[in-house]
């Protein structure tokens, strides 16, 4: 089963649901951080790292021999990622590519006349995989200034092992990163917290659920700071409220050092077990929305 | 006229309430709201929308079933896996390449537009705001960003403001980026946590990447005063202004509660610190 955790709103305790979830259920997990653009989850799972390797997507290099700068790799190019310079009387020609804007679709090489497009890797990340016990890790890390995260998502999640609940956390807001990141869950539990920014954000993320059909279920953070409009959306569009964290200083001082709150607060550990249970239960029979 | 993005990296460590703090404390400014996927700055400035416009940011592949063979050609050549087995374009994973359509011997994929979400010009009692909306499950956030920013530095320009106050989004990436472009000084919110160090390192990469003047803004430094401390000290070696610490307080969920920015909600310690990173940010 895979298990995503989302939120809308940043900051809500994605990382906490993720790795205190992770930390509390029994069998065999696997956790995958694919907020690659600021994966944080390895700060509390505090994993041994075992093997690391270069997420590469391709992008066109042309060979300038076979090109005659006729400009329909140009034409064909949905994203403005290649500008050609016809030759004239006075210069050369030639064929400039902007690899940012690049979404490797492959379409200029396929469908260069001359045949003189091929595609070579650019590193747009890294992925590490390691232990924290017997808990599988695995997360992304987006290079600095790239933009292609939803692509080193997708790498990050084809190591999901199928043998193991899988837990995703995945990174804020409602769109490519996030869409890419929460596709193929079983079950997405949202992480709010009950302000009308919590609230607001909370409703678009459940609309993106809605769409792509994932049941999902909401944690309530922070639950005692803010107001009950959070319930209230729940109840009207009978989405189950999960599990309520209440704010207390010593869970926030355990964050702001790395350590997951289950590792002292031992009265968690079974209502993370409960919550699982429930999304499991729901899960075998299908029913849980 | 100067433009200031606030942006963090991590979510959730405030921003907005940083972010709609200036737009009180401001005069002559233009707001912008580039957290297009998740924008919560109009909950705090209440905006009357003056102008709705709807925005096409890409387009999508559909296919005619009644001209369509199923050869096969435009799943083997799509690399997004948006194409079903039976031939039905999913809209979430198509991101409107073109090259099945280009491949299809039938001439049976057209390429439609993509009403990707919609931009607002609002009025507010602070001034203007442009603000957007992405559409359900929908990409190209960061053109999004890029279509409000223009928007609003035209109406900057035209009305002579001094100020474009721009709210960005979490993370590093494409919409991080676009809101990066071009502007004077980057806000970097923080928290004093393991991943609030982290995310702010991977953030300030970004803007020095960029080459924007960078100043950092603990918030909540008093919920761990040693983790205070060392981010200040990364901010330091990189000669990075610390333009103010806010403390902890529940008064900044009333304010959300209370839909208003924290310094015209109360002037307490967090609003008397915010007034002070103001007067930093626009003063120099």
């Amino acid at each position: 089963m895979i298990i995503s955790i989302a939120s809308g709103k940043g900051g809500t305790g994605k990382t906490t649901v993720a790795a205190n979830l992770a930390l509390s259920i029994n069998g065999a997990v696997q956790v995958l951080d694919c907020d690659v653009e600021e994966p944080d989850l390895h700060l509390f799972m505090k994993p041994v790292l075992k093997r690391k390797s270069t997420a590469t997507v391709p992008i066109p290099e042309v060979d300038e021999s076979k090109c005659t700068y006729c400009g329909k790799c140009q034409r064909v190019c949905a994203y403005n990622a290649i500008a050609v310079l016809p030759k004239t009387d006075d210069r050369s020609g030639s064929v400039l590519i902007f690899p940012h804007l690049c979404h490797s679709c492959g379409a200029c090489s396929l469908l260069c006349p001359e045949n003189a497009i091929i595609e070579i890797d650019k590193g747009i990340g890294v992925i590490e995989l390691g232990d924290c016990g017997d808990i599988q890790f695995v997360h992304g890390v987006l290079n600095i200034g790239e933009v292609m995260s939803p692509s080193l998502i997708r790498q990050v999640k084809a190591h999901i092992n199928p043998a193991r609940t899988a837990i995703i956390d995945c990174p804020p807001g409602t769109s490519c990163p996030v869409i890419a990141a929460v596709q193929e869950s079983d079950f997405c539990i949202l992480v709010t917290e009950p302000t009308p920014f919590g609230l607001n954000d909370l409703v678009l993320a459940v609309e993106v659920l809605n769409k792509m059909e994932i049941p999902h279920g909401v944690v309530i953070n922070r639950s005692d700071i803010g107001n009950d409009e959070v319930d209230h959306y729940c109840k009207e569009n009978n989405i189950p409220i999960l599990m309520r964290i209440p704010f207390d200083r010593e869970i926030a001082s355990m964050y702001s050092v790395g350590t997951p709150m289950v590792r002292q607060k031992k009265e968690y550990i079974g209502k993370f077990q409960d919550m699982f249970d429930i999304i499991r239960v729901g899960w075998l029979e299908g029913k849980v929305k | 006229m100067k433009q200031i993005a606030i942006i963090s990296g991590k979510g959730g460590t405030g921003k907005t309430v940083l972010t709609a703090s200036f737009a009180f404390l401001a005069k002559n400014k233009v707001m912008v709201d580039c957290d297009v996927d998740a924008a919560d700055l109009h909950l705090l400035l209440h905006p009357v929308i003056k102008e709705s416009h709807e925005f096409s940011g890409g387009v999508t592949a559909r296919i005619d079933p009644e001209i369509c063979v199923q050869c096969g050609k435009c799943i083997e050549v799509c690399r997004f896996d948006a194409i079903s087995d039976d031939f039905v374009v999913d809209p979430i994973s198509c991101e409107g390449c073109k090259l099945c359509s280009y491949m299809c011997h039938f001439e049976a994929i057209n390429m439609e537009d993509n009403r990707s979400g919609d931009w607002f010009v609002s009025d507010t009692k602070y001034g203007t705001l442009v603000h957007a909306k992405l559409g359900i499950a929908e990409e190209n956030s960061g053109k999004l960003v890029t279509k409000v920013r223009q928007v609003a530095k035209e109406i900057a320009e035209k009305e002579n403001q001094d100020y474009i106050i721009i709210d960005g989004p979490p993370g590093i990436g494409c919409p991080v980026i676009a809101s990066l472009t071009d502007v004077n000084t980057a806000i970097i919110v923080t928290e004093p946590t393991v991943s609030g160090v982290h995310d702010m390192q991977r953030v300030l990469e970004i803007a020095s990447y960029f080459k924007v003047d960078t100043k950092v803004v603990i918030n909540k430094y008093d919920l761990n005063v040693d983790k205070s401390e060392e981010i200040k000290l990364i901010c330091k070696e990189q000669d990075i202004e610390v333009a103010g610490m806010v403390p902890f307080s529940r008064e900044v969920s009333e304010s959300i509660v209370n839909a208003q920015p924290i310094v015209e909600y109360t002037n307490s310690d967090v609003s008397k610190e915010i007034i002070s990173i103001w007067q930093k940010v626009c003063c120099n």
